[in-house]
């Protein structure tokens, strides 16, 4: 007899069910590789400390300094202390924490510090068919490697901690077939904020998301990790994308994958994880990859975006929205192309890669950012900065007059003290455009590195295909 | 976790769709490395001024909002990051349940985690709720029904294994905890091991 025909999601979960499920009780899920971080750690760790629990395996746990840490080389290398005073006490309990419990954290100046959901597939920690999870929803991200990746809060991050387990119901699937090529100077940001678009931000809510087709299996392992990333964008807790020779020839030789015979016997198992041919999504949404345009966002969530070269819609009768083009200071049917803009900011853990830099540093040789524009270059991890520097990237991008910093989520969320000044436009890389976000009072539009870069030069919103094609 | 069986509480308001996280508690205050207190930054930037004054036309700084433990909210509230700070500043401040037409994934795990009842409604229910802010509603847990001014009845989704921690206050650790030989049964067959 056949068997049925699975997804992705089905064959992985079912790999993990220590209990299944039943219509009264969630399953028991096993979690592979559980990343902890300073901000959405330490009251799981004091859950544990009060109930005089330890962490079952610190050999499946790691821990990084992400969020709160100083982007200022001096406040890193230099002995000069971490200026805001509540985020140092943030980073010494972790420390404190990972010493007691027995977990290894990659710290202030480990050279495999970075964001989290960059230094977890860099590390090859990341790997196809893991369950893995991290108190931040941009766990998404792993699940472009062929992994079931996706964020918890505070008190399951003490229950896997504790058990290295978590009661889940297992979420609906979303199938997003994307068809074509993305054009020349567009991009996988581009992409996913159209997908974004056409979804809605909640319109992957209680689903997994499994992007699928030919202008997915074009892309980069990079790239494929910028469109995991913002599945949580859509409302989707998770985005994957089926392991293929892309996948094994990006993880093959990294630090933490099988070595020797267990790669091999790895990618024995890893072959069988892609949906079957004939399974079955609850839901399926087409996407055609070539009609994607380089896209910004206009408003306050990453739902509220247009092409470059498009206006502002209107919406009758939308107090919220009529709201959030006021907080932006825009005026509905006004092109976004030439808006002035402040602030830069390249990096994050959905534009923080070497590839990412690589983009900007192609508009910005031999270029000048825009007088009065400040731009922030933040690399996802000290080894993509490292790597950077190697080829020369730093060079570029000083020259051109933007800072050149050490790795952490920075100005994406601004909890480091790296922000935007109130009433300030910032064009970032990054993931959300909400309310304050970058700063009280900041204005965000999101776009793509290439964007980013052209837009830094000329200090204005800038169609990055005007920059590129000589 | 408080056992909770049933609410009864007049509303808060706030209409806007997509209230994401970022909102609920801004991201500068989260180098806390406690889970206490955080009611004080609920929605801080939309009850305080740049300049830290209160916003005395913000509904959540008016005197009828005061003992309130529902809000209503619009569609998709609690989008965006994981934090849990979220319903921790929420329940802080004073607030029991939220009522909308959607709850994000997280979020809504995170709130059942904490008490904070999740009441998900047909658009017809919220709407009447959104136009008669501050009416008194009850929510009894053991059925999942919410129940208007009116008289009106909705239930709304609440998985029986959610329902039965919120009624009897058992928080998922010691469930999970009692797993444990399955637990290492798993681990034992797990590939890899």
């Amino acid at each position: 007899m056949q068997a049925a025909a699975r997804t992705m999601l089905e064959k992985i979960w079912e790999q993990h069910e220590v209990v299944p499920e039943t219509s009264d009780i969630p399953a028991v899920l096993y979690i592979d590789l559980h990343l902890i971080h300073e901000v959405t750690s330490p009251q799981a760790f004091a859950v544990l400390a009060e109930r005089g629990l330890g962490v079952r395996r610190p050999d499946l746990t790691l821990a990084t300094l992400d969020h709160s840490t100083p982007t200022r080389t001096e406040q890193i290398f230099g002995g000069v202390p971490v200026a805001i005073e509540s985020a140092a006490r943030q980073i010494r309990e972790l420390e404190r924490n990972c010493a007691r419990f027995g977990v290894e954290l990659l710290g202030l100046q480990s050279e495999q510090r970075g964001i989290v959901h960059v230094i977890g597939p860099e590390l090859g920690a990341t790997q196809p068919g893991k369950t893995i999870v991290c108190g931040d929803s941009h766990t998404s991200t792993h699940g472009a490697l062929g992994a079931l990746a996706f964020g918890i809060g505070t008190t399951e991050v003490g229950h896997v901690l504790a058990t290295q387990s978590l009661l889940q119901r297992k979420p609906r699937s979303l199938a997003i077939n994307v068809d074509h090529r993305l054009q020349p100077g567009v991009t996988a940001k581009d992409l996913i904020l159209w997908i974004i678009s056409q979804i809605g931000v909640s319109g992957g809510t209680g689903h997994v998301i499994e992007y699928r087709g030919a202008g997915v299996c074009a892309l980069d392992m990079e790239e494929r990790m910028t469109v995991c990333n913002m599945s949580i964008e859509a409302g989707a807790r998770a985005g994957m994308i089926a392991p293929d020779e892309t996948t094994y020839a990006w993880l093959a030789g990294r630090a933490r994958v099988p070595q020797g015979g267990a790669w091999e016997e790895a990618l024995e198992r890893w072959r069988h994880l892609p949906s079957d041919a004939d399974a079955r999504f609850d839901r399926q949404f087409e996407i055609d990859a070539a009609v994607v345009e380089p896209m910004i966002t206009y408003g306050t969530n990453p739902g509220m975006v247009i092409p470059i070269n498009g206006t502002i819609p209107e919406r009758r009768g939308d107090a919220a929205f009529d709201q959030a083009l006021a907080y932006m200071g825009f005026e509905a049917g006004a092109a976004i192309k030439e808006k002035p803009i402040n602030v830069v900011f390249l990096g994050s853990c959905t534009n923080g890669r070497l590839s990412d830099l690589r983009a900007a540093a192609r508009v910005l040789r031999g270029r000048k950012i825009a007088p009065g524009v400040q731009m922030l270059v933040v690399p996802g991890s000290q080894a993509v900065k490292r790597a950077a520097e190697a080829e020369g990237l730093h060079r570029v991008f000083k020259d051109a007059g933007a800072e050149w910093r050490e790795s952490g989520c920075s100005m994406c969320l601004g909890m480091n003290g790296d922000t935007v000044t109130h009433g300030e436009y910032s064009l970032s890389t990054s993931n959300r455009n909400f309310e304050g976000r970058q700063g009280v009072g900041a204005r965000t539009l999101l776009a793509s590195p290439l964007t980013a870069a052209a837009s830094a030069v000329r200090g204005r919103v800038t169609d990055p295909r005007e920059l590129l094609s000589h | 976790m408080d056992a909770i069986r049933t609410l009864r509480s007049r509303t808060v308001v706030l209409p806007a769709a997509n209230i994401d996280t970022d909102q609920i508690i801004p991201a500068r205050f989260l180098t806390t490395t406690t889970r206490q207190g955080l009611g004080r930054h609920l929605f801080a930037d939309w009850r305080h001024d740049a300049q830290g004054a209160p916003h005395s036309d913000f509904v959540l700084n008016r005197a009828a909002a005061r003992g309130c433990q529902i809000l209503v909210a619009g569609r998709n509230f609690g989008c965006g990051s994981s934090r849990e700070h979220a319903p921790w500043a929420l329940l802080d401040h004073g607030f029991r349940a939220v009522i909308s037409t959607q709850i994000a994934d997280i979020f809504r795990s995170n709130a059942l985690k904490n008490g904070l009842v999740p009441v998900v409604v047909d658009a017809a229910i919220a709407g009447w709720l959104i136009e008669h802010p501050g009416v008194e509603v009850s929510i009894d847990l053991p059925t999942a029904t919410l129940t208007l001014p009116t008289g009106i009845q909705a239930s709304f989704p609440l998985e029986s294994f959610a329902r039965y921690c919120l009624v009897n206050g058992v928080d998922e650790l010691g469930f999970l905890m009692d797993r444990e030989r399955d637990i290492a049964a798993f681990e034992h067959r797990r590939p890899g091991a």
